[in-house]
């Protein structure tokens, strides 16, 4: 096993991740997939991600894995601290030890996350054997464990299955279960219920939820789904074109969005209490991450802009609370909430 | 996985008696005299002449009496009684001395192609874009391009009697040596396509979702390609030698024509060339079964590879 | 539903589905949806190919040499006289003479015509067939499908070299012209699967088309859709297919040609030169390598091209 657990320098955050930027080099040209991503994690708590597709949120979840396929993506700058040391100094083989054992995570789509041809009590037991060192009979039993633990029925029997004979809710047990096999701190469950279905999604996202206070494991779950994340995250960090445009407590959040790309995904969402009003939409399109607008990168798409955002792009302003919002009108956007 | 077999073996009967009808129907039906049809240009003797009417129950006439001689030349070959060719020699025994031969060739030419088709498959893959993979690329396609009545001959020629490293000739006992460079030339086709096919593949299990889980778990690149993604790489790789191994039998025709090998394709080859009709239905019959058997075993391998066939 | 994904109207929806990379990136982005002309970038693409140019030229060379040989060599290839036999160069025949005492080159440039018409003729027949059957197979779907994939595995099963050999036994003894037109309708009946296959897939992605569907509701019938709409689509990747199979044509007649089973003399064959060369190699390579190279560098040629188009309408493949 590597490194002991050394204890969180105090004052550092157990994951942190300070002003990344990722590229995307293709025949067609340079796409500035992450542009300054800063946020952070505690021991045990839990922050969403959340992003429309292209925001960036994935890759900056493979980043921190170090699991980027280069080329076509290149880190850029920036650091990603765990443990405040620098994952992105470090050398290959030292990051391949932290995954998996420090930083593990887990896919959307288990069907083809999952290895068809293997049964996944082999893929499960992979990392106990590879990576633990435990004996064929050891890592059985760790594996009936496991997915006892993530709630597969007659786990013992399911060993020798393959994950085509699973159903999707359970495929992504046996994700999870995977990734719990060596005792993560961290866990980033990229979409980890997108591909399944409404009641399914429920079970999972409790799965996780409870997984994460008994297990004592710090989660990032991202999502591009406003709903999923309510009852489970206790920050959530918005992205939008490879940026965090807002950061804040999952309550304050709700309350008040202070920027106008938050305050858009929000009215589209149809709500229980403001029933008969026409759902709104965030017009316009995701920019081209080739060709990202100058200023700031929402202005095509925001009710708010003004000459300002054609021109400048806006720093991350700290409001009440601690919250941050990277809007050259968020304290209006904040206010404005009646709307 | 027991009914997968059994379902695959009762479409491989139906196939049998389909192809061998075929090749029965198309050497015998509506023709004139088919006697002088199965020998060709050369004149039949009575002896001949009696022997395979006798033999193919030529004086059965009709529809009727096609089938009846079908069932017959059937029964014929499922009890491994192929008849009598035009030089009187049993068609049973020549092909008894010739398999082990063709067998032995087949192995080399395949061995050829696993060692190195595969191999230079898999590191192209691995590095994509770089000097060997566009080098390995010219090449095959360069083989692919080049019909074997060219390359055999030419090999011969320049590895056998210009520049003798290898013997151009085989003879009746060929040696493991003699063997050599006819194996390479009959397995250099495979090779190719094994290489192109297994560069695809591993190319594309590379990019594949898996892989990424597989790193996440920490896994060293070496055991992620060798294990990961070289087992899913390799079941189209193994479905095609498999079927493979059914062509290169009869692909030995002009291979073991050109070397001198006195394997089945020899007798084919030779069986063409004398216009020896009987000696040509025998052997043809023969290496369709072959044929059949190949696919029906890369079926069933198929299905052990890939666990997904197995519960449709 | 907060699947707000779909409300912010993702433009792309075959980018995004199954692919869980980040879908805004442009390595996703070069699909046909968005790309501006498919058939403008292959021709930019294939501009730059040398390979394309030099395998144009090769196979320019050969069509010229089956149409025009007397352009090539003013010697008759059928003038042979035995006190020749394996003499040098002289008088025009660059390459000297074969054991007949026939101009080795004076053969080679004619055994162009036999193979070209092969191979030309058997691909023309190989491409109606499975412009045909394919697009029966894939527009109408259901049963017809079925029946008429089950045929193409069927047909497809069947090994090449020992059906032709059946199949040209019964011809063993007619003349020159009905000789040449078996060996083109043998390698056409057996070798039209796989254009078929490429077609059936072409007109299944053209049928699900947005225009397709437009056309129907116009009113336009069955015939008109396929005719207009969905042929075209079929066409280029078919005659991809069928430029490298004229290659596979030409080196299959050449095959059995040298088996003794294709054409035969007085034809004058690549197949049947390199089958005599061979037996007189010790004396002299020369008659078994011209004509060697040559059928070498036209299947090549054929086989480059239709590669090298493939290549340029499909850039995942590289």
């Amino acid at each position: 096993m590597p490194t002991p657990a050394s204890p969180t320098p105090p004052g550092g955050h157990l994951l942190e991740v300070r002003d990344l930027h990722v590229e995307f080099r293709t025949r067609e040209g340079v796409a500035r997939v992450i542009n300054g991503v800063t946020y952070h994690l505690d021991r045990g708590e839990t922050l969403a991600v959340l992003g429309e597709s292209g925001s960036g949120k994935s890759v900056t979840a493979q980043a921190i894995m170090g699991i980027l396929d280069t080329p076509p993506a290149y880190v850029r700058g920036g650091q990603i601290r765990y443990r405040g040391r620098d994952l992105l100094t470090r050398s290959e083989e030292e990051r391949r030890q932290v995954r998996g054992t420090e930083i593990a995570m887990i896919f959307q789509d288990a069907l083809s996350a999952l290895n068809p041809v293997f049964p996944v009590g082999w893929q499960i037991g992979e990392s106990l054997r590879q990576r633990a060192g435990m004996s064929r009979a050891d890592a059985r039993r760790r594996t009936v464990e496991l997915m006892d633990l993530v709630r597969i029925p007659a786990a013992a029997k399911r060993l020798g299955d393959h994950p085509h004979q699973f159903s999707g809710g359970m495929r992504q047990r046996v994700m999870i279960a995977m990734a719990l096999a060596l005792d993560p701190k961290v866990l980033i469950a990229d979409e980890p219920t997108t591909a399944l279905d409404v009641t399914v999604q429920a079970q999972i996202m409790d799965l996780l939820a409870d997984l994460r206070r008994d297990l004592g494991m710090a989660l990032v779950l991202i999502t591009h789904d406003l709903g999923v994340v309510a009852g489970v995250a206790d920050r959530i960090a918005v992205m939008y074109a490879g940026r965090i445009v807002e950061h804040a407590d999952v309550h304050a959040l709700y309350r008040a969005p202070a920027h106008p790309y938050t305050k858009g995904l929000l009215e589209s969402i149809p709500r229980l209490d403001r029933r008969g009003g026409a759902l709104s939409t965030i017009r316009g399109l995701p920019p081209n991450l080739m060709d990202i607008p100058a200023g700031c990168p929402f202005h095509p798409r925001c009710p708010y802009a003004r000459q300002v955002c054609l021109d400048e792009v806006p720093h991350d302003l700290v409001l009440a609370g601690g919250r941050t919002s990277a809007c050259h009108f968020a304290q209006e956007v904040h206010d404005d909430r009646a709307g | 996985m027991l009914r997968f077999i059994l379902r695959r073996l009762l479409q491989m009967v139906l196939a049998f008696f389909g192809t061998t009808l075929i090749v029965y129907a198309l050497m015998f039906a509506g023709q004139g005299d088919p006697i002088q049809a199965l020998a060709g240009e050369r004149p039949v003797t009575a002896a001949q002449r009696a022997y395979l009417t006798e033999k193919y129950h030529l004086d059965a006439t009709g529809v009727g009496g096609f089938f009846y001689r079908y069932v017959n030349y059937l029964g014929g070959l499922l009890r491994g009684d192929l008849g009598q060719s035009l030089t009187g020699r049993q068609i049973g025994d020549i092909l008894a001395a010739a398999w082990p031969v063709t067998v032995k060739l087949a192995l080399i030419a395949m061995a050829v192609t696993v060692l190195f088709g595969v191999t230079a498959g898999v590191i192209a893959a691995i590095r994509r874009s770089g000097v060997f993979d566009h080098a390995t690329l010219v090449l095959t396609l360069l083989v692919l391009g080049i019909p074997t009545i060219v390359l055999a001959p030419l090999a011969q020629y320049f590895l056998g009697v210009r520049w003798p490293i290898f013997p151009p000739t085989a003879g009746a006992q060929p040696s493991f040596r003699a063997l050599l460079l006819p194996g390479i030339v009959l397995g250099s086709l495979s090779l190719a396509t094994a290489l192109r096919l297994t560069r695809t593949s591993v190319t594309e299990n590379l990019r594949a979702d898996y892989v990424r889980t597989a790193r996440s778990k920490g896994l060293m690149r070496r055991r992620i390609v060798g294990v990961h993604v070289l087992r899913n790489s390799l079941i189209p790789v193994v479905t095609f030698l498999g079927v493979e191994l059914g062509n290169l039998m009869s692909g030995a025709i002009i291979t073991e024509g050109v070397f001198n090998i006195p394997g089945v394709g020899f007798n084919l080859f030779r069986g063409i060339r004398t216009e020896d009709g009987p000696l040509v239905v025998g052997i043809v019959s023969v290496l369709v079964v072959v044929y059949l058997l190949a696919n029906l075993v890369v079926d069933v391998l198929y299905a052990v590879l890939d666990p997904r066939i197995r519960y449709e | 539903m907060s699947d707000f994904e779909t409300v912010a109207a993702t433009e792309d929806q075959s980018a995004r589905r199954g692919v869980s990379g980040e879908p805004g990136t442009p390595d996703r982005a070069g699909r046909p949806g968005r790309s501006r002309s498919l058939a403008g970038d292959a021709w930019r693409d294939l501009r730059r190919n040398p390979v394309f140019w030099l395998s144009l030229l090769l196979v320019v060379l050969v069509a010229a040499m089956a149409a025009f040989p007397g352009l090539f060599t003013a010697n008759d290839p059928r003038d042979c006289v035995l006190s020749r036999q394996h003499a040098g160069p002289s008088g025009g025949a660059i390459f000297g003479y074969d054991f007949q005492g026939c101009d080795t080159f004076a053969r080679a440039v004619y055994g162009a015509r036999a193979s070209l018409l092969v191979g030309a003729f058997s691909a023309l027949i190989t491409g109606v067939i499975a412009l045909v059957v394919g697009m029966l197979a894939g527009f109408f779907g259901g049963w017809v499908d079925a029946v008429l994939s089950r045929v193409i595995d069927i047909v497809l099963g069947i090994p090449l070299l020992l059906a032709a050999i059946v199949l040209l036994k019964r011809v063993s003894t007619s003349g020159e012209t009905v000789r040449l037109l078996a060996v083109i309708l043998v390698l056409a009946l057996l070798g039209w699967t796989t254009a078929a296959r490429v077609v059936r897939s072409s007109v299944l992605t053209a049928r699900e088309q947005d225009y397709v569907a437009a056309a129907r509701m116009l009113g336009a019938g069955n015939g008109r859709i396929m005719w207009r709409h969905i042929l075209p689509n079929a066409l280029a990747p078919a005659i991809v297919v069928l430029t490298i199979a004229l290659g596979s044509f030409i080196a299959a007649e050449a095959t059995l040609s040298f088996l003794g089973i294709g054409l035969k003399a007085p034809t004058i064959s690549w197949g049947i030169d390199i089958d005599a060369g061979r037996v007189h190699m010790r004396e002299s390579a020369t008659p078994l390598i011209v004509p060697s190279v040559f059928l070498a560098l036209t299947v090549l040629a054929f086989i480059m091209l239709g590669d090298a188009v493939r290549d340029a309408f499909d850039p995942k493949l590289r």
